[in-house]
Order: C-alpha cells, then structure tokens, then sequence
C-alpha cells in the first residue's frame, strides 16, 4: 500500500500543474504535506470506527452490569450519567474526540481513575518492548537473509527456507507458550515466566523477565522480514552493476555486504516498518501471555471488564502507532530512492 | 495464465510440488483429528476423571477441573475448524467482491473504496475483534465468524484488486464488453476465474491466520461456549498447570502449531505451484 501512495503524488504533481522552476524543497513539503494528511484522515475515520464500534454495536451497560443490570437500576443511571448516554450517539462522538485531541482520555469505568494516568507508564513500557524487539530482530533478519542469499538453491538455503515458512504461520502464543514451557517451566527452570515488576519501577529493571516476550516478537516477525530482505538481495544480486562488481574481481563477501546488502536496505524498509506495526497488534497477545506491563495486556483486561473509555484510547494508540510507523516508513523510502526523490522534485 | 487446470498435467504438477503435499498431508490429518476426535475420544467432554493435574485419565492427564485432556483435544477441534473456515470464506469473498468492484467500476469510485480500506488496514487485525467484543457480554460463535471475516476482508480486497486491474485491460475483457455482455457477467466469468491461482494462495493464508485468531482469542479468554472444549480456551483454562502438568497447555497449542504450519505450507505451495505454471 506504502508504495502505491508513494508513487501517485508523484505522477500528480506534475500532471495537475506544471510549475517550472519550483524548488525542490517546495515539492518535498507538498508530497509531505499530501502524506500528512493522508494519515490524519485516516486516523479520522479509525476513531469514527473504534467509537461506533465500542459505544454503537451492543449495549454496554448491559454488558459490564452482567446479572446486576436487572436488580440495580441505580447503577445503570450512575453509567448511563458516566458515558453520557441521554445525549445523541454523534454528540456523545464529538465530545470524545474533542477530549482526545486534548489530552483527556476520559476516565476508566473499572476503577474511576483517569485513563491518561493509567496507561502513562504502560505507554512506556510498551514502547520499550517493541523498540528491545526490533533492535534484536533486524540483524538476525538480514543475517538470515544474507547466509540464505548466499547460499541460494542450496542446502542451507532449503533448510532456513522451510524453518521460515514454518514459523510464519505459526500464532505467536503458539511460540510463546512453547518458550515457556522450554525455559521456564517443564524443561529448564532458568527465565522468568511472567514479568513481575514492582509499582513504579519499569521491567527492563528486571532484564531477566523481558527475554521471553522479546524472543517471542523476535520468532513472530523475523520470518517474514528476512524473507522478504532474501528475495530482495536475490534481485540484487541478478543485476547488472553486481555482476560488474563481480567481473572487476571483487571478493563476493564484499559485493554481498557492499553492493548487494545496501541496495537491499530501502526495500526492506518498508517491511520492516509492515512489521513494526504488526507488532503494535501482536504485542496484545505476547503481553497477555507474560502478564508483561503494557498497553496490550491492559487492552485485554479491559475488553474483558466492558470499560469502553479504556479500550478506546487504547485503540488508537495502538491505530495511530500503526499509521505513524508507516508514515515514517513513505518518509524514509521516499529519502533514500535518489529516483522517487527526482519524480517528486520534477 | 496461471490456472490449475483439474487435468491429469495439472494433477501431475501439484504432486511434484513438495511443500503443497506435506501441507495437505498434515492439514487432512489435524482436520481428521477434529471431525473423528469426538467419537473416538475415551472419556467425555465434561467427564470428571480425577483430581486436577494428575495422571489420571487417558495418557495426557487431566485438567484443572479433572477433566481428561486426551478427550477435550480430540472433541475440542470442530469449533475451531468451522469457524476459521467460515470467517475465510467469509472474508475471501467480501474482499474479492470489493476488490473486484473497484478494479472494474475505476475512478473516483476505486479511489474512494481503496482509501477506505486503507483505514480499515491501520487496524492490527486482532483489535477490531476486541473492539467489538468490548460491548458485548457474551459472543457469539457467528460474530466470530463475522469479526475474523471483517478483518480479513481489506486485505484480500488490496490484493484481489491488484490481481483484476492487471486483467481488466487485457483483450478478453475488451472483447466481451464489444460483444455487449452485461458487466456483472464479465467479471464473473472472464475476470474471476483467471485470478484463481493467486487468490487460492491467499485462502490458504488467510485460514493460517484465521485458525491463530480463533485460537487466541480462546486464548485471550474469549469463549463462544465457557467450559466446552475448545482448543484455544483450553490452553487459557490450563496455565496455572503448566508448572504441574504441562500436557492440558502442551497438547491443543501443538495441535493447534502443527494446524497452521499445514495450512501455511499449502499456501505457500500453490503460490510456487502458479509462478511455475507462469514460467512455462
């Protein structure tokens, strides 16, 4: 999708008007402004749909009351005032998002606390996690992805080519529960299997008990990633400077690390970014799993209680590091590509 | 292009495809288990057989409740199965038919629909279920079935759309708008059947990510049914016991592993299989 947008500005900007002689840095802020706007829209229409989706589908109350909503008709007012249902379902919109873009998250039904103070140091936390996890996977990827090159229709080649596509369809809790039982629990006693921190203090303080739900993300994601860097390298590889490079007598370790590896690179941006916001979705389970202080496992607990303003301002953090990341991603490529940068500038 | 053809050649190639037999090999197998496991499971579903992670029952032990595990692995199957079968139908067709829409129709009308899907593509796919799930008190199987479908849908429809804007400009699709056929005819029955080999591969990776969903959010605690025997919620009734008895955690997530290398491997191979067949 990334790649798609990237290029209609391009083709736009010069059809539509033909302005001779504009500087380059004017068309830069134009395609950027283009881009911005792209991702404030639809981080526009992600809130209508995580509003209507919590506050218009099913009756909350009913739900978070369960049995209580027949018997107690004084909590069913106390919500109902909460959530401010006796206004219009668009109102009740509006007032929401004028909240969120003022910082006011709302307060949580669970524990009447405001949500901005509860998820603060979960924020964190997670950003942490995905942050520890794509430092550790990306060199694995592309090192997988270079042995694999290396070795193309080879043994070792088959081999990482069938344990990669074996673990891609793999669910991570799969592979979680399987690190568990393997280092915690059943096989070896050595990691923690939860992460257990005390108020305050952040879980990387107890670097032992982020291993596992780093290892997890780590297996979840580097199969795509160094797939997607291996077939990349192997278009490289085929062309024709590469084989110039070849006939000139360089050594082929440094055309694989020189000339193939930092060609591969822009492409592979935009997987690893693809990646990076899968990981935004993934962490909801792999921070379930180890009970991991974070934006996910406070997302699943609660879903789980019915506390519609917590699930909303979870969702989109979660929405909004997703478009961030891949708008970060367009930026980054577009950067890079000496081409896309000319078409745009053009 | 890249049809598979139900001839004897074609026949021929998909069994010379390595990966594509393994995965339905395993596939039939974990599909088999869970169609047949219910009749052949040795207790019963909610059968007490002993007291709680101990060696009682069958050879995997008991549960957290006593129950046997053996028997709720083997009966525990068929929710799952249906329902990530049902939510990819569900889904390739939704995404197909709007993928196919905006191809065919074009212009303002592709831009608006594929910019909407785009918004429905910021959501990782999980969080549209607990979204939804969030104001609901108890699900349903079918709304299951309707949320891993939705979420699944934008991401086909990107693809079926790239696959038909490469068809629709070709000859054929010209010709029969020449001779007058209607344009619903046109699409089903010239642009459709030559998207077949990519999209199949698409089906198959959409039920590997069909059967994860469906399994964490049993996993997540989720449960179309609480206390009936399902492979996700399984795993989530038994955690505390996996410091005990691991079998009651172990046995529906390899199950469940195993079920999703299967599927994936056929995806994979139909997708080998096409660029084959596109080669010569």
């Amino acid at each position: 999708m990334a790649q798609v947008k990237t290029e209609t500005p391009a083709t736009e900007t010069t059809t539509d008007e033909p302005r001779r002689g504009r500087s380059a840095t004017v068309a830069w802020a134009l395609w950027f402004a283009r881009r911005l706007g792209l991702a404030i829209l639809t981080l526009w229409l992600v809130s209508v749909l995580v509003f209507f989706a919590t506050a218009a589908l099913g009756d909350p109350i009913r739900a978070i009351l369960g049995k209580d909503y027949e018997s107690s008709p004084s909590r069913v007012a106390t919500l109902e005032d909460q959530l401010n249902l006796d206004q219009p379902l668009v109102q009740r919109y509006f007032d929401w998002l004028g909240g969120l873009l003022t910082g006011d998250l709302g307060t949580s039904l669970s524990n009447q606390l405001p949500v901005s103070e509860l998820i603060g140091d979960r924020v964190v936390n997670t950003a942490v996690l995905v942050l520890v996890s794509a430092l550790v996977m990306i060199p694995i990827a592309f090192g997988i992805a270079m042995i694999s090159a290396h070795y193309r229709g080879r043994r070792p080649d088959h081999v990482i080519q069938v344990v990669l596509l074996g673990l891609a369809g793999v669910p991570e809790f799969v592979i979680g529960i399987l690190f568990v039982a393997l280092f915690s629990t059943t096989v070896l006693h050595v990691l923690p299997a939860v992460t257990i921190s005390a108020g305050g203090e952040g879980p990387w303080q107890n670097p032992g008990s982020m291993v596992l739900p780093v290892l997890t993300l780590v297996f979840a994601v580097t199969p795509y990633v160094a797939r997607i860097v291996r077939s990349t390298l192997l278009e490289v590889l085929d062309s024709d400077y590469v084989e110039l490079a070849r006939l000139k007598g360089i050594p082929e370790g440094v055309v694989m690390r020189k000339h193939a590896l930092l060609n591969a690179i822009v492409p592979s941006i935009q997987v690893v970014a693809l990646q990076l916001a899968w990981l935004a979705g993934g962490i909801v389970i792999v921070e379930y799993l180890f009970s991991y202080p974070g934006i996910g496992a406070s997302l699943v607990d609660s879903v789980r209680n019915n506390d519609i303003p917590m699930v909303q301002a979870l969702s989109m953090i979660i929405a909004g590091i997703y478009v961030g990341v891949n708008l970060i991603a367009d930026v980054l490529s577009i950067l890079f590509t000496p081409r896309a940068r000319t078409a745009i500038t053009s | 292009m890249s049809t598979i053809t139900a001839t004897g050649s074609g026949l021929r190639r998909v069994f010379h495809q390595r990966r594509l037999v393994a995965g339905m090999i395993i596939t039939a197998l974990v599909v088999a288990l869970a169609i047949v496991g219910p009749w052949i499971a040795p207790y019963g579903e909610h059968e007490i057989v002993g007291k709680p992670f101990t060696h009682s029952g069958s050879f995997l032990g008991s549960d957290y409740l006593g129950q046997d595990v053996l028997s709720r692995v083997l009966a525990g199957g068929r929710s799952i199965l249906v329902i990530s079968v049902l939510a990819t139908a569900l889904g390739m067709v939704g995404g197909i038919l709007i993928g196919l829409l905006a191809a065919y129709v074009g212009g303002w009308f592709d831009e608006v629909l594929m910019r909407l899907n785009d918004v429905a593509l910021a959501f990782p796919q999980i969080l549209l279920a607990l979204l939804v799930l969030s104001a609901v008190e108890q699900p349903k199987w079918w709304m299951i079935v309707l949320l891993v479908g939705a979420s699944h849908a934008p991401r086909v429809a990107r693809l079926a759309r790239g696959v038909a804007l490469g068809l629709v400009s070709r000859d054929f699709v010209a010709s029969a708008e020449a001779l007058g056929e209607s344009k619903l005819r046109i699409v089903l029955a010239e642009v459709l059947p030559n998207m077949s080999a990519p999209l199949l591969a698409e089906a198959g990776l959409r039920l590997t990510y069909s059967i994860g969903m469906v399994a964490a959010l049993g996993f997540l605690g989720f449960s179309t049914d609480p206390g009936g025997a399902d492979w996700g919620l399984m795993i989530n009734e038994n955690r505390l016991g996996l410091l005990v008895l691991p079998w009651g955690v172990l046995a529906p997530v390899i199950v469940i592993g195993v079920f999703t290398i299967g599927t994936n491997l056929i995806a994979d191979g139909i997708t080998q299989l096409a660029e084959k067949g596109a080669e010569s």
